[in-house]
């Protein structure tokens, strides 16, 4: 494998006796967008900081292009950083709050110009050249932001929750935007982030942090459907998780015992070994409700609790007997009234085995 | 409808009524009475009525006018009272020396002769060869009016001359000019030496948290609720040639002897800096704190040396807290009186103790007003150059 852009190896950070990282190594590569998506204080922003250098790590070493860099103070790391609040200078228009890496780093006037007009272009913003931050709202500073962090052509963009203050429409614009730079320009990005749904639509790669370390890492497909941990299946979407116990495990498919007694058959993940207790995670949307099992390998014989309206589709709480579901039920098929008896049926390519 | 407006706007109006007041009563009044006290003056008109019409249309070059001979000798005659006579006296003489003898002298002749000769008949230059030199003249007509724009020009070293022309006093007659530039300077190196302290402390002061940040803030706040006396009157102790500074300076082994830092301008600027220093760094913190925390190393972040970042992100930014800080130590140096008088040497008294000269040694409240005048001045017009300086685009930003 070829160097990677960035290497973070046995990174520890303690605040006094608070372990805020604990031995975390990550590799990102060259144009990777990666996502380091956890709870609040699971360690997401120290890890960045510490990256640009604004914080020190009590222990292990960050790599640059093989290269070490905990020594370099921030304004030597060539990382541009967007900062949740933005962090525009208010006494500067916009064309010089973009010029200032440039000026920084000692470009020639015309030449400042000729980029600064670019990364305005580039995100849509020629014409607020020289307005004042504050004269702007709050996308249109974002922009801004991302336009001054990325005109001097750093090596990696760091953002830490950039589009936490937005509102929803205007951030899932954004998002999309951010993705078409990163693909358009080759960018290497990690991006901060504690909301699960960003992270799935952005990311090449995404760390899933808790405590500190991180609990699994892989392509938001890998992680949204073959989640290492409970804490993963949890955090990354909504899940069922039942527990069971593995009865047989026969080439990729296994037989789980649940707690109610019935049987069902599952795909096979790294947990599952014969008798070993286990967490099935079975997606609410993969869940099917019907009179019968139909073709689906898996039913469980289950009564409506309670039946949710939301708009694009039926939220329908079941019970078996001996455990709880949730179920998305596509809202065009029937109605589901309290106490009715349905089954619910699933593939065991949709249940995916965690350790309990 | 109209009934119930009117009825509103009586109401809002005695809601502002009491604050209307208290602004007009402890703000505005003393001003006007003081502005009028510094460009009344009435004792001559008051003395010496008729010579105010006798003397309406003469040109000041002609010789007197017999009517003004009259009038003077009629007034003269009239006056009872010795203290509006002293006062009469006292002012004809500043404005031209000669007055304080001739004046009794003459009022002497011309009571004595009352009943024998008629105003128009006594010669007043046989009582005294001075009457017959039109300066003498010439000062009784400049004086008539009831205003007068003497202390005025006086408090910045000007004076009238005969003629009425604007004329600057002699270097030995007057050293109020010298004394306000004086003032000013001393002022200037007190918002200087507040400014190279008061900046960095506010700008620690607002880097640190919790109890350092407050330790920070008491240390400066606390001085304040001293009395301003005491706080000079211990600065006294600490800068004597024996004091707790010269001790330790010596004691170090950095200096030899003691060093002279009382009764000269070094005392008065330590002294004062350190009173006024609150309102330095009061003004700066609260600037610094609404700067986000994030400006430093988002700097840092796009290539800008700390010293860059300073220089282009932190200081700009809080340069309009500087502005209020400097203004406000600037403004309250310039009236500064007690520690200049404990502390300084003669060469360092400033424009206050002249002030506190004319109103309580002299009784010169028109010279003591003229001066406040000057000072209030200054003051308003820095006022404004601020104001024009914090309302640019910065400001807004
Ligand atoms: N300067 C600091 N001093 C002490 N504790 C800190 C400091 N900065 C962060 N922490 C703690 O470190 C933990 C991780 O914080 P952070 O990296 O900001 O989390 P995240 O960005 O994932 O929300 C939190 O528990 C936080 O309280
Ligand atoms: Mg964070």
């Amino acid at each position: 494998m070829a160097i990677p852009r960035i290497r973070f190896d046995q990174i520890t950070k303690s605040y006094g006796s608070l372990r805020v990282i604990d031995g975390l190594s990550l590799d990102i590569a060259k144009g990777e967008f990666i996502s380091l998506l956890g709870p609040s204080g699971s360690g997401k922003t120290t890890l960045l900081m510490i990256l640009a250098g604004f914080e020190s790590a009590t222990g292990g070493g960050v790599w640059l292009d093989g290269k070490r860099i905990d020594h370099l103070p921030p304004y030597r790391r060539d990382m541009g950083v967007v900062f949740q609040n933005y962090a525009l200078f208010p006494h500067m228009t916009v064309a010089d709050n973009i010029a200032f890496p440039l000026q920084m780093r000692g470009v020639r006037k015309a030449e400042i110009a000729e980029r600064v007009k670019r990364a305005l272009d580039m995100v849509q913003l020629g014409a607020m050249s020289e307005r004042y931050p504050a004269q702007l709202s709050g996308g249109q500073q974002q922009r801004i932001a991302l336009a001054r962090a990325l005109v001097f052509e750093p090596a990696v963009v760091l953002m830490d929750e950039p589009l936490g203050a937005l509102d929803k429409q205007l951030r899932e614009q954004m998002q999309l935007d951010i993705r078409k730079l990163h693909m358009r320009l080759g960018l290497t990005v990690v991006f901060v982030t504690h909301d699960q749904s960003e992270a799935l639509t952005m990311s090449d790669r995404i760390a899933v942090f808790n405590k500190g370390i991180i609990e699994q890492i892989g392509t938001p497909r890998e992680i949204y459907d073959h989640p290492a941990t409970r804490f993963v299946a949890e955090f990354i979407g909504e899940t069922n998780l039942i527990e069971g116990t593995v009865e047989r495990v026969e080439a990729d498919m296994a037989t789980v015992r649940l707690a109610g007694g019935s049987e069902i058959r599952v795909q096979a993940g790294t947990a599952a070994t014969t008798s070993a207790k286990v967490l099935v995670s079975v997606r609410p949307e993969r869940i099917h409700l019907g009179p019968d099992a139909g073709e689906r390998g898996n039913a469980l014989r289950s009564t409506v609790v309670d039946s949710v309206y939301q708009g694009d589709h039926l939220r329908v709480q079941l019970d078996d007997g001996a455990h709880g579901f949730i179920v998305r039920s596509d809202r065009r098929t029937a109605e589901w009234p309290q106490g009715a008896a349905v089954v619910a049926s699933f593939q065991p390519e949709d249940c995916w085995v965690i350790a309990s | 409808m109209s009934e119930v407006s009117f009825r509103q706007r009586v109401g809002a109006l005695a809601l502002v009524a009491p604050l209307a007041l208290f602004i007009a009563l402890f703000f505005v009044w003393p001003l006007v009475t003081v502005l009028k006290e510094s460009v009344s003056d009435a004792t001559v008109s008051h003395a010496l009525p008729t010579m105010v019409d006798a003397a309406a249309d003469w040109n000041r070059q002609s010789p007197p006018t017999a009517a003004m001979k009259a009038a003077l000798v009629t007034d003269l005659r009239g006056i009872e009272d010795q203290q509006l006579f002293g006062d009469l006296v006292r002012r004809l003489n500043s404005a031209q020396a000669g007055f304080r003898t001739l004046l009794p002298k003459t009022r002497t002749a011309v009571d004595k002769s009352r009943e024998t000769t008629a105003p128009e008949a006594v010669d007043l230059e046989e009582i005294d060869k001075r009457w017959s030199n039109p300066a003498y003249w010439q000062a009784i007509a400049g004086t008539l009016s009831p205003f007068t724009d003497q202390h005025l020009l006086a408090a910045v070293d000007l004076s009238r001359d005969g003629t009425g022309a604007i004329v600057a006093l002699g270097a030995d007659e007057s050293a109020n000019l010298t004394i306000l530039l004086r003032t000013f300077w001393v002022s200037a190196l007190v918002t200087l030496v507040c400014l190279a302290i008061g900046l960095p402390y506010a700008m620690l002061a607002a880097a640190m948290t919790g109890w350092r940040r407050q330790l920070l803030l008491g240390a400066v706040l606390l001085p304040l609720w001293t009395s301003l006396l005491v706080r000079t009157a211990s600065w006294y102790i600490l800068l004597q040639d024996n004091g707790l500074v010269n001790d330790a300076l010596q004691s170090l082994g950095l200096t030899d002897a003691p060093l002279r830092l009382i009764f000269n301008r070094v005392g008065v600027v330590i002294a004062m800096a350190h009173i006024l220093l609150p309102f330095m760094v009061l003004p700066i913190y609260s600037v610094l704190i609404t700067i986000p925390k994030t400006l430093m190393p988002a700097a840092a972040s796009l290539g800008a040396h700390p010293l860059l970042a300073f220089l282009r992100v932190l200081l700009p930014l809080s340069l309009r807290g500087v502005a209020s800080g400097a203004l406000l130590v600037f403004m309250a140096a310039i009236g500064y009186y007690i520690t200049p008088a404990l502390i300084g040497g003669a060469q360092d008294q400033m424009i206050s103790s002249v002030i506190a000269f004319y109103a309580t040694g002299s009784a010169n409240w028109g010279m003591a007003a003229a001066l406040g005048i000057v000072l209030l001045a200054a003051t308003l017009l820095l006022y404004m150059v601020y104001g024009w300086l914090s309302s640019d685009k910065t400001a807004r930003a």
